[in-house]
């Protein structure tokens, strides 16, 4: 293999070849880019069933599937993204790359539990896909009982084995990512020296870890019942189908911050970097994470304001909720603050993070709307509650994962992307984006009921422009997908600094070498520390004598 | 030490920071578990405050005598592993072998007699799915009960199988000289783990078997 007449470096990418040595890897680098393999395709297979819903909803009637069909393609859409995608989305990819680089790590503590999470996760996709071909499930993601327990005649109990299995991978990388972070960091990075991602990264792994148990035991607990027609949440047998739940949220809201602090954690590396200056206020982004993911355990019960819970429990979730504006709000504040003055580049990644603060921001502010008793009443169950979770996720989470991939692409694969192509993907998600869902906030105050393939002929004017905006998202998906591959073989040799930014992982060669840095680095200042002035690029990286 | 050498993965500066890694990812992974019993345990005191009376009486179809043997043996269990970390750590090869052969004899007594508490249920129709008594008074109440019996206890017998193959293999790895005083990361490991268990069980008895027995 090293026969080449020109010596070159080894890097993680070239240090052995075959589809062996890939399947066989404990290299945190080699395991994001499998992860990041399978979650495209999870990605786009959830992808065409939203698009055959949206072509559904382009008239009032249900003409092109039956609602049998429609309820398992949004239970499918939902269950794909969210426990397929979106989970390990930030986390397993760009987490698992960055994370040791960033703390000047050779590898995540236990590199080979590692990939075991990544087994455990194609396990459980391998269980979808047998289910979606097998006819799929038609409870939505939430999995209700007693509907899902008795009534549904569609593959509830391999659906339920699927997400178990796949929420230990997600356990396993959470647990491997808080030790590292605890106990892998390069001399001289102390905790409040830490980059922002990393912040984000941990909270979102104590979520992950504590979270995650609970789903897996209720979807046990709920299979049990299935299966041998015994009670626990059945009322018909003595059980409580409110208590499914409270279990289902008490996961289910903090994976709402599963699916938003890392895009969080991407924006807040995006920005300082790219705008060249310090983060403003980097211990209220530190706390602020913290108290997010603190408080996301404490609100599940706004899910359940018109399911029975008592008013007095509403009304204490509902305080609740609003709690958690406070900490996102800071962040917004921050990130806004940081890019006043800054010598702000417009770079392809910096337009998904001005996209995520735009869209975010609208999201959260809707959410509002539904935590309030009152409203969430009046606009439970309809397209408004769609709207915003979409605005929350695909507009907050999935634009600061591409725009994540588009930054640390360079790192990643030592090549550039075309940067024209990049901006105008980029414009057309953010176009498609808001023609797809702002008319469906719209749709949800009129009334409509979401989940229904058939709607009254009034909704069809904005139910038309959202299916419009959907086939307008899907090629701005699809662009990146082209000439991101395009790129491995006709992109430009990035070097090892091509934004010329701070952070750890810019100052080891692109692709990094399969131990990250040839020497461990020494860390000695806070991160962001740019100059208050120019765009002048230091170096933070400091040779240590020996390992 | 040899061994201790070798034991030292690539990613770590030394075995230091490796044990404290290892027993770092222990102490979160029994904080996932932890959560999973505590939804189960969640459920248990739902129910219970749903149906007192109801628990109260199905509680007296439990054998507590066989739960009481099963809470020694389970205590005298977690002792062994206590001598074979101990062992471990000194150096005491004796008393790591006899500590991990005691925890595993133990354990492996605790699932006999568990198995025969749970055959008893099946033949007095106390078995919800395989074989109920729907019959019965308050029947609805009681099979939630014994559920939430089968599963607590079901959970925690799966945990301590897993529990006496992780101590077979250190058994096994003890035999053959792998640990030494520099060296037992995985002994002190399992013996968290197995503590973990343990108390685990030392909640589930009173809790299932114990709600009636003062009167
Ligand atoms: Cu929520």
């Amino acid at each position: 293999m090293t026969t080449n007449v020109v010596e070159t470096e080894q890097n993680y990418l070239n240090v052995s070849y075959g589809v062996r040595s890939w399947l066989l890897t404990t290299d945190h680098k080699r395991i994001a880019l499998l992860y990041m393999a399978s979650i495209t395709l999870m990605f786009f297979v959830g992808g065409f069933m939203a698009v055959l819903m949206r072509l559904e909803l382009v008239t009032p009637p249900g003409d092109l599937v039956t609602s049998a069909t429609y309820n398992k393609l949004f239970t499918m859409h939902g269950i794909i993204m969210v426990f397929f995608f979106l989970i390990p989305s930030i986390p397993a990819v760009l987490g698992n790359f960055l994370l040791p680089m960033m703390i000047g790590a050779k590898d995540l503590a236990f590199p080979r539990l590692n990939l075991l999470s990544w087994y455990v996760y194609i396990v459980g996709s391998v269980f979808t896909f047998w289910i979606v071909i097998a006819g799929g499930v038609d409870t939505g993601w939430t999995f209700y009982t007693p509907f899902s327990t008795s009534s549904s005649n569609t593959h509830v109990i391999p659906m339920t084995l699927g997400i178990f299995t796949v929420g230990f991978s997600s356990i396993l990388t959470g647990l491997n990512f808080i030790v590292t972070t605890h106990k892998m960091r390069a001399p001289g990075l102390t905790w409040f020296r830490l980059p922002l991602f990393v912040w984000a990264i941990y909270a979102t792994s104590i979520i992950q870890v504590l979270a995650t148990p609970v789903l897996a035991i209720s979807l046990v607990l709920l299979a049990v019942e299935r299966a041998f027609h015994v009670g626990i949440f059945d009322p018909k047998l003595g059980g409580d189908p409110l208590l499914f739940q409270h279990f289902f949220w008490f996961y289910s809201h903090p994976a709402v911050y599963i699916m938003i602090l890392p895009g969080m954690g991407v924006v807040s590396e995006l920005i300082p970097h790219l705008a060249r200056k310090k983060i403003f206020g980097y211990n209220f982004v530190c706390f602020a994470t913290l108290g997010i993911a603190f408080f996301g355990f404490l609100v599940w019960g706004h899910h359940m304001f018109v399911a029975g819970e008592s008013v007095y429990a509403a009304m204490t979730f509902s305080i609740l909720s609003y709690l958690v504006a406070v900490p996102s709000a800071i962040k917004v504040f921050n990130w806004t603050a940081t890019l006043y003055k800054g010598s702000v580049s417009f770079a392809t990644p910096m337009l998904y993070a001005l996209g995520f603060i735009g869209l975010f921001t609208i999201g959260g502010l809707t959410g509002l709307f539904l935590a309030a008793l009152g409203i969430d009443v009046h606009v439970h169950d309809t397209y408004f509650v769609i709207a915003h979770f979409h605005y929350i996720m695909v507009g907050g989470m999935v634009m600061a994962y591409f725009g994540g991939i588009h930054y640390w692409w360079p790192k990643m694969t030592g090549r550039l992307y075309p940067e024209g192509w990049a901006k105008l993907a980029a414009l057309i998600v953010f176009v498609g984006f808001n023609l797809t869902f702002f008319p469906q906030f719209i749709l949800g105050y009129m009334g409509m009921p979401r989940r229904y393939h058939a709607y009254a002929p009034e909704f069809q004017v904005l139910n038309v422009m959202s299916s419009a905006g959907a086939s307008i998202l899907a090629v701005g998906y699809l662009l990146p997908l082209v000439y991101l591959l395009w790129s491995l073989r006709y992109g430009r040799e990035a070097g090892a600094n091509p934004w010329g930014v701070k952070g750890l992982e810019w100052q080891t060669p692109s692709p990094p070498p399969p131990e990250n840095f040839a020497v461990t680095p020494v860390v000695t200042e806070e991160p962001y520390n740019y100059p208050s002035a120019a765009p002048g690029v230091p170096s933070t990286l400091q040779e240590a004598e020996v390992v | 030490m040899s061994e201790a050498v070798a034991a030292l993965e690539g990613q770590f500066r030394d075995l230091e920071q490796q044990r404290e890694a290892a027993s770092l990812g222990m102490w979160i992974f029994l904080m996932t578990e932890l959560l999973l019993f505590g939804a189960l345990f969640t459920a248990y005191a739902v129910y219970r405050f749903t149906y007192p009376q109801e628990f109260a009486a199905a509680s007296r179809d439990l054998e507590a005598g066989l739960g009481a043997i099963n809470t020694a043996v389970l205590i005298c269990s977690s002792l062994g592993m206590a001598l074979a970390v101990y062992g471990a750590q000194t150096g005491g090869r004796k008393r790591l072998l006899f500590g991990l052969a005691l925890a595993i004899v133990l354990g492996t007594a605790f699932m006999v007699i568990k198995g025969v508490e749970y055959y008893h249920h099946f033949e007095h129709a106390e078995f919800p799915g395989l074989r109920f008594d729907y019959a019965r008074p308050h029947a609805q109440a009681t099979q939630v009960f014994f559920f939430l019996y089968f599963a607590m206890t079901g959970v925690h017998a799966i945990h301590l199988t897993i529990g006496i193959a992780l101590v077979c293999v250190v058994l096994f790895k003890a035999w053959r000289r792998a640990y030494s005083p520099d060296y037992h990361t995985p002994v002190e490991l399992s013996g968290l783990y197995w503590h973990f268990v343990d108390i685990v069980w030392i909640f589930l008895f009173p809790l299932l078997y114990l709600i009636d027995i003062h009167k």
